[in-house]
C-alpha cells in the first residue's frame, strides 16, 4: 500500500512538472544553471572513477588471460565491451545517483522545510515545473556527455594500465577495441543512461520535494533519495539490458 | 476583503479547525491571535488556499477562491503577497534578485525597470545597501524585511504575514509592526497578520479573531481587548507582568 502510494504520488509530481512553464526564457535558463550545477560538476569525480575502472577491467582481463589460445587483442575487446555496455552507463549513473541524487534531495527538502517552495506557490509559480523540470532536463541532457567522456576515459584507462605495466601491449589492445564493433552498443549505453538520468533527478526530486520536518527529515530525504533511485536504476538496468538486447 | 466560511480542517484523526468563520477587511490589518498549536498558521495556509480545506469556502472580494483550480488560483495569487515566518528568502538569490523574483516572473519589465522597483522595495522597508548579499549573511529582521519588500513589490492587493516578528528583538519587531501596518494603509490592502505576540496586538491590532483549540473564541480589536470577559483570551492576554500591569481595574 505504501509503495502504490509513493508511486501515485511520484507519478503526480512528474505529471506536476511537465506541464507547460510560465516564463520559457526563465525555464532555459534554469537548465544551463542545472547543466552545470548537476553535471559540470561531476566531471573531475566521473573522470577519476573512469580512468581507474577501465585500468582495473583491462588487468583483470589480462591476469585472467593466461592461456594462448586466448588471443591478446581479446583484452581490448572486453575492456570496451564491459565499458561500454555496462561499466559507463550503469556505474556511472550509480555514482552521480549518488552525488547529484542527494544534492537534488537534500536542496528542494531544504527549500520544503524553509517554505521556500510555498513561497514560489503563493506567487502563483508551479514548484515542480519550476524546480523539478530544470533538473530532469539537465540531467537528460548533461549525464550522456558524462558517460561518454567516461566511455573514453575508461578506455584510456585500461591503455594506460597495459602500457605502464607492460601486461599487454598496446597495438593489440587497440587491435581489440577496433574488432567486432557495433554501433548499437552504443545507442544501447546512450539509451540506458537518458533512462537513468530521469530516474536520478526525478526520484531523488520527489523525495526532497515532500519532505516534512525539519533537518533530520531533510538528511532522511537526500538518503532515500540515493537508495531509492539507485535501487530503480538496478530494476530498470535488468528491464532494459532485457529488452534492448533480447 | 477576504471571507472565511464555515472552515474545517482535521489531519488524521485531529481536528485543527472547527467550523471558523473570519471576515478580514480591506484597509485594516487583521489579526489572528492564539497560543501556540491552536491553529493560526493553518487558517493562515487555508485562506491562501495552501492547504485544502476539509469543509467551508474561502471568497477574495466575492471570488470563491476554494473551489479554483490551481491555474485558477494563480490569477488570485498574483493579488497575493506572503511574509512567512522564516523570511522564505531563496537562498541562491541575493537580496535585489530576490525582490526582483516576482517582476522577473510575471511581468515584461526590462531589467533596469525591474531595479528600479526592487529598489524602491528595499528603500519603503528601510533597507540599502544591501542589493547584493545573500540571504544567510542576512539578520532575521533584515530577512523579514527583504521578504516584505518582496511582498510588496507587485503591489499586492492582500499581504500575509505568519508571526512577522518570531525571533526579533523588541525593536526591530516594533519596526516590522509598523511597517506592516505602514503599508496596509498606503496600499489599501487586506492585511492578515498571524502572531502571539501581545506587543503586535496593541499596537497594529484593528480587527483581531482570538482562536482557541480550532474555533474563532473571540473577536474584537485592540481597543477592546484589554476588557475582555472572556476566560481563555484573559489567560493568553494578561501573562506576563507587563500586560498584567494593563489590567483595568474594576
Amino acid at each position: 500500500m505504501k509503495f502504490l502510494f509513493h508511486f501515485g504520488r511520484y507519478l503526480g509530481l512528474i505529471r506536476q512538472a511537465f506541464k507547460q512553464p510560465q516564463k520559457q526564457s526563465i525555464y532555459i535558463r534554469q537548465i544551463l544553471v542545472e547543466m552545470e550545477n548537476l553535471g559540470l560538476a561531476s566531471v573531475g569525480i566521473v573522470a577519476i572513477i573512469s580512468v581507474f575502472m577501465g585500468a582495473v577491467v583491462a588487468i583483470q582481463m589480462a591476469f585472467n588471460i593466461d592461456t594462448p589460445l586466448i588471443p591478446r587483442y581479446t583484452i581490448g575487446f572486453v575492456t570496451r565491451q564491459s565499458v561500454v555496455l555496462e561499466f559507463s552507463p550503469t556505474i556511472i549513473s550509480l555514482i552521480l545517483a549518488g552525488k547529484v541524487g542527494s544534492r537534488i534531495a537534500s536542496e528542494l527538502g531544504t527549500m520544503r522545510v524553509t517554505e521556500q517552495i510555498d513561497a514560489l506557490e503563493i506567487m502563483g509559480i508551479n514548484p515542480a515545473t519550476f524546480l523539478v523540470l530544470p533538473k530532469i532536463v539537465a540531467s537528460m541532457i548533461i549525464n550522456p556527455f558524462l558517460v561518454a567522456m567516461s566511455m573514453i576515459l575508461s578506455i584510456g584507462g585500461g591503455w594506460i594500465a597495459g602500457a605502464t605495466t607492460r601486461l599487454f601491449p598496446t597495438a593489440d589492445y587497440v587491435y581489440g577495441l577496433q574488432s567486432f564493433f557495433r554501433l548499437y552498443d552504443i545507442s544501447y549505453a546512450f539509451i540506458k543512461t537518458i533512462v537513468f538520468a530521469f530516474i536520478i533527478a526525478s526520484v531523488s526530486a520527489y523525495n526532497g520535494y515532500y519532505t516534512k520536518g525539519g533537518a533530520l527529515e531533510v538528511g532522511e530525504a537526500s538518503t532515500n533519495g540515493v537508495v531509492f533511485s539507485s535501487i530503480s536504476i538496478i530494476f530498470v538496468n535488468l528491464l532494459l539490458t532485457q529488452i534492448l538486447l533480447s | 476583503m477576504i471571507e472565511g466560511k464555515n472552515i474545517d480542517k482535521s489531519f488524521g484523526d485531529r481536528k485543527v479547525l472547527e467550523n471558523v468563520s473570519v471576515v478580514l477587511e480591506k484597509g485594516l490589518t487583521n489579526l489572528i491571535i492564539g497560543q501556540s498549536g491552536m491553529g493560526k498558521t493553518v487558517l493562515l495556509k487555508c485562506l491562501v488556499g495552501l492547504i485544502a480545506l476539509d469543509k467551508g469556502e474561502v471568497y477574495y472580494d466575492g471570488r470563491e477562491f476554494s473551489k479554483m483550480s490551481f491555474y485558477q488560483m494563480k490569477e488570485i495569487r498574483r493579488e497575493i503577497g506572503m511574509l512567512f515566518q522564516g523570511g522564505a528568502l531563496f537562498d541562491s538569490l541575493n537580496v535585489e534578485q530576490n525582490v526582483m523574483f516576482p517582476l522577473t516572473m510575471f511581468t515584461e519589465k526590462t531589467t533596469a525597470e525591474k531595479l528600479d522597483r526592487a529598489n524602491f522595495c528595499l528603500s519603503r522597508v528601510n533597507l540599502e545597501n544591501v542589493n547584493k548579499m545573500l540571504p544567510s549573511e542576512l539578520s532575521g529582521g533584515m530577512k523579514k524585511r527583504v521578504a516584505i519588500a518582496r511582498a510588496i513589490s507587485m503591489n499586492p492587493r492582500y499581504l500575509f504575514c505568519d508571526e512577522p516578528n518570531s525571533g526579533l528583538d523588541p525593536q526591530t519587531a516594533h519596526l516590522i509592526d509598523e511597517l506592516i501596518k505602514e503599508i496596509t494603509l498606503e496600499y489599501n490592502m487586506t492585511t492578515v497578520v498571524v502572531t502571539h505576540d501581545m506587543n503586535s496586538v496593541l499596537e497594529i491590532g484593528e480587527k483581531i479573531y482570538f482562536i482557541y483549540h480550532g474555533k474563532i473564541w473571540w473577536e474584537g480589536n485592540k481597543h477592546n481587548i484589554l476588557h475582555t470577559e472572556n476566560k481563555e483570551l484573559q489567560d493568553f492576554v494578561f501573562t506576563s507582568e507587563l500586560t498584567k500591569r494593563l489590567r483595568p481595574v474594576k
